[in-house]
């Protein structure tokens, strides 16, 4: 076996593999992501730790991708810099056909504002601010005017059935709840991408069963979706896995081959 | 963002973190305080100056005749040795000046010094004795509350006379009439013939101790032993005069003391303006101290609010994840803390100047400091402590601008 065949994961597609080889070029229209050799390395005080060692992924619009790996296999690291809150320090990252990875400081803040949808296991919303406020802060560094903001926010709230609490801070809203806010911040800006790390890590299974009915509801609708996750359940959902091992990608597959390679050993306990 | 979303964001944080914002406040609030409060007393100390201290020392439109300078800011050692060495000004002197200067001149020779004055029965003590010609009345523009001032032909007869100050005459005669009673001073009794209205005080400095008696009596030997003249006080009819008094005055003495053209002036010449600048020799010390020490309390009161902002921002690390997860460019972040950090110190620039009015009131108040509230100081504080805010706002500001937003979103 040659060292190339090695590195394919397994189950992806000739056309993806395409994609990722083509470095250098930008990807046609429809790649919403295309990452090539992505690394990135930790120094630890001289102890480098490699958390990616070469990640190529090709996501197609409308594409519902989930995330696994054991712990420590580099996830967290590769959707901070899909979700441009992080930098590689080598490789490829293309984003609409954009090169991300050589975006200075400004265009990157403007990626993060219209591109991406970002939601995250603790949440993060800002404490003091109400369900709305929370909402409405893409808007407001994308200098949306306030009512036309207040009017978005609230159709944002609606859409993942808050539209009751709006004036509620996050300490007084359940994880769920909270979550629904995030996943509202997250789509007011309608993204070409929605990024989950997690987001049912802090909840307990029903209503993480809720939150994963937003979210394929999302993707039905046609909202790009990637989401890391350590349960094959709730992977299960999504109609692509990728695991990583290792800060490289183990496999490539649809949910059906994911299933039926692992799923009957899975599923017994 | 936009401005007033920036100022909205601002209020709703310092209104949220109420202790930390109070510290700013008081920073600011401080070194503010202070720095009007100096301004004010310097500024009232110099108007007062030019306008009461001026006339009330020196006279208005005249000029001083004198063996050494009147107002001395700075002389090294030589200097004054040098002036030791002119010699004395005695009558002759006097008449010389007086035969070269035209009728609309007025003149006066003038010596002073603190002495011991006594009445019967009560402690003595020392007044401001003046030994003086006639005019000198005119010259100062004193008016009398009662009684009279000596006239020129007392002065050339040498009679025992003297008029004293208003707290001289509460002092030793106390619900009594003065005219007529005795005053002796330094041992020679002297008779009161009129009592000079009420004058006030110059820096805590009670103007009021005179006793003025003419020159040809004893008192001028008490106040000088060798029988010299202090100073011969010219007065000019107005402000336009004094050149050319001045001229003649030296054109004449030099003449009189046949100095050469290459020698020196052995006598000194002193308008008001000489005083006036020596004050405000004086003036620009008292600003660079009076601003020195406003000034530390607004660098202590920056480093404060810096201290603080970096606190904020160490604490604020993971809102500033969020908020640059979400959109904020760097200078929306900047933004931010800057306008937080300045309508903090506007606020406490505010309060700090009301209080540095009412401080500057109180002083005026309780002490003999005057004080003038200029508008400018005002307007200077409220820059300066905004300045200070958005100086000391900077630093913690761009550093956190800066963090990349998983750094910062990572701390706990
Ligand atoms: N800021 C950091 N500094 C140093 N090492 C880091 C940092 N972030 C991640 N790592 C290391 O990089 C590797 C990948 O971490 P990452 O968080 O991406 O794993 P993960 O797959 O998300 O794990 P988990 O399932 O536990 O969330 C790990 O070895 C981790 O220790
Ligand atoms: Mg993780």
């Amino acid at each position: 076996m040659s060292q190339d065949l090695l590195e394919v994961p397994a189950g992806t597609t000739p056309e993806r593999e395409a994609v990722m080889r083509a470095v250098g070029q930008a990807p046609a229209p429809e790649w919403v992501i295309v990452t090539r050799g992505l690394k990135r390395e930790y120094d630890m005080g001289g102890e480098i730790v490699r958390a990616l060692r070469g990640v190529d992924l090709a996501v197609k619009r409308n594409e519902y991708v989930a995330i696994m790996g054991p712990s420590g296999s580099g996830k967290s690291t590769l959707m901070n810099i899909v979700g441009c809150l992080d930098t590689p320090n080598d490789g490829e990252y293309w984003l609409n056909g954009q090169l991300v990875s050589e975006m200075k400081d400004d265009a990157l803040a403007r990626v993060r504002n219209k591109e991406i949808g970002f939601v995250f296991q603790t949440f993060n919303l800002l404490p003091r601010a109400t369900a709305l406020a929370n909402v409405e802060l893409p808007l407001v560094y994308a200098g949306v005017p306030a009512a036309e903001r207040k009017r978005r926010a609230m159709e944002a709230l609606e859409k993942v059935q808050l539209g009751q609490r709006v004036h509620h801070r996050p300490n007084e809203l359940s994880g769920g709840q909270r979550q629904r806010v995030a996943i509202a911040r997250a789509l007011v800006n309608d993204p070409s991408i929605l990024l989950a790390d997690e987001p049912t890590g802090n909840l307990d299974s029903n209503t993480s069963e809720e939150i994963m009915r937003v979210f394929e509801h999302l993707a039905d609708t046609g909202q790009t979706v990637i989401m890391v996750t350590h349960e094959p359940d709730i992977a299960s959902h999504a109609r692509r896995v990728v695991v990583l091992r290792d800060g490289r990608i183990a496999s490539d597959e649809t949910k059906a081959q994911f299933v039926a390679r692992i799923g009957a050993g899975q599923h017994a306990h | 963002m936009p401005f007033f979303e920036a100022v909205r964001l601002a209020l709703q944080t310092i209104r949220v973190q109420k202790l930390k914002s109070f510290f700013t406040l008081l920073g600011v609030m401080i070194g503010v305080m202070f720095l009007i409060a100096v301004v004010s007393i310097v500024e009232g100390m110099s108007d007062y100056v030019e306008n009461d201290f001026a006339a009330k020392i020196i006279g208005t439109n005249t000029f001083d005749v004198s063996r050494i300078p009147s107002f001395v800011s700075n002389a090294d050692e030589a200097q004054w040795r040098a002036w030791q060495r002119r010699p004395r000004l005695f009558d002759p002197d006097y008449e010389t000046v007086r035969a070269a200067l035209p009728g609309d001149f007025r003149m006066a020779r003038v010596n002073q010094n603190f002495l011991p004055a006594t009445v019967p029965g009560l402690r003595p003590r020392s007044v401001q004795a003046v030994s003086t010609d006639a005019t000198y009345f005119d010259i100062k523009k004193f008016g009398l509350t009662t009684g009279r001032a000596f006239t020129q032909q007392e002065v050339a007869t040498g009679a025992r006379v003297v008029v004293i100050g208003s707290e001289v005459a509460s002092y030793y005669y106390e619900g009594l009439d003065p005219v007529g009673r005795e005053l002796r001073i330094a041992g020679l009794p002297y008779t009161v013939i009129g009592v000079i209205e009420e004058q006030g005080s110059v820096f805590g400095f009670s103007m009021d101790r005179l006793a003025i008696a003419p020159v040809t009596t004893p008192l001028t030997r008490a106040i000088n032993p060798r029988g010299d003249i202090d100073a011969i006080t010219v007065q000019a009819g107005n402000r336009e005069l004094i050149t050319e008094g001045m001229e003649l005055t030296r054109e004449a003495l030099r003449g009189f003391r046949r100095l050469g053209p290459s020698d020196d002036d052995t006598f000194s010449l002193t308008t008001s303006s000489a005083a006036l600048s020596f004050f405000d020799g004086l003036k620009s010390k008292l600003v660079l101290f009076g601003t020195a020490l406003p000034a530390i309390g607004l660098v202590v009161g920056a480093l404060v609010i810096m201290n603080i902002m970096l606190v904020a921002v160490s604490e604020r690390t993971r809102e500033i994840g969020v908020r640059k997860a979400l959109g904020a460019r760097r200078r929306d972040i900047i933004a931010q803390f800057l306008v937080e950090a300045s309508t903090l110190s506007i606020i406490g620039a505010m309060i700090g100047a009301g209080c540095g009015v009412g401080l500057a009131k109180l002083i005026a108040a309780v002490t003999p400091l005057p004080a003038s509230v200029a508008p400018w100081s005002l307007v200077a504080a409220l820059i300066v402590g905004a300045g200070v805010g958005i100086t000391a706002g900077i630093y913690p500001a761009s550093r956190a601008a800066r963090l990349d937003p998983i750094a910062a979103l990572r701390q706990e």
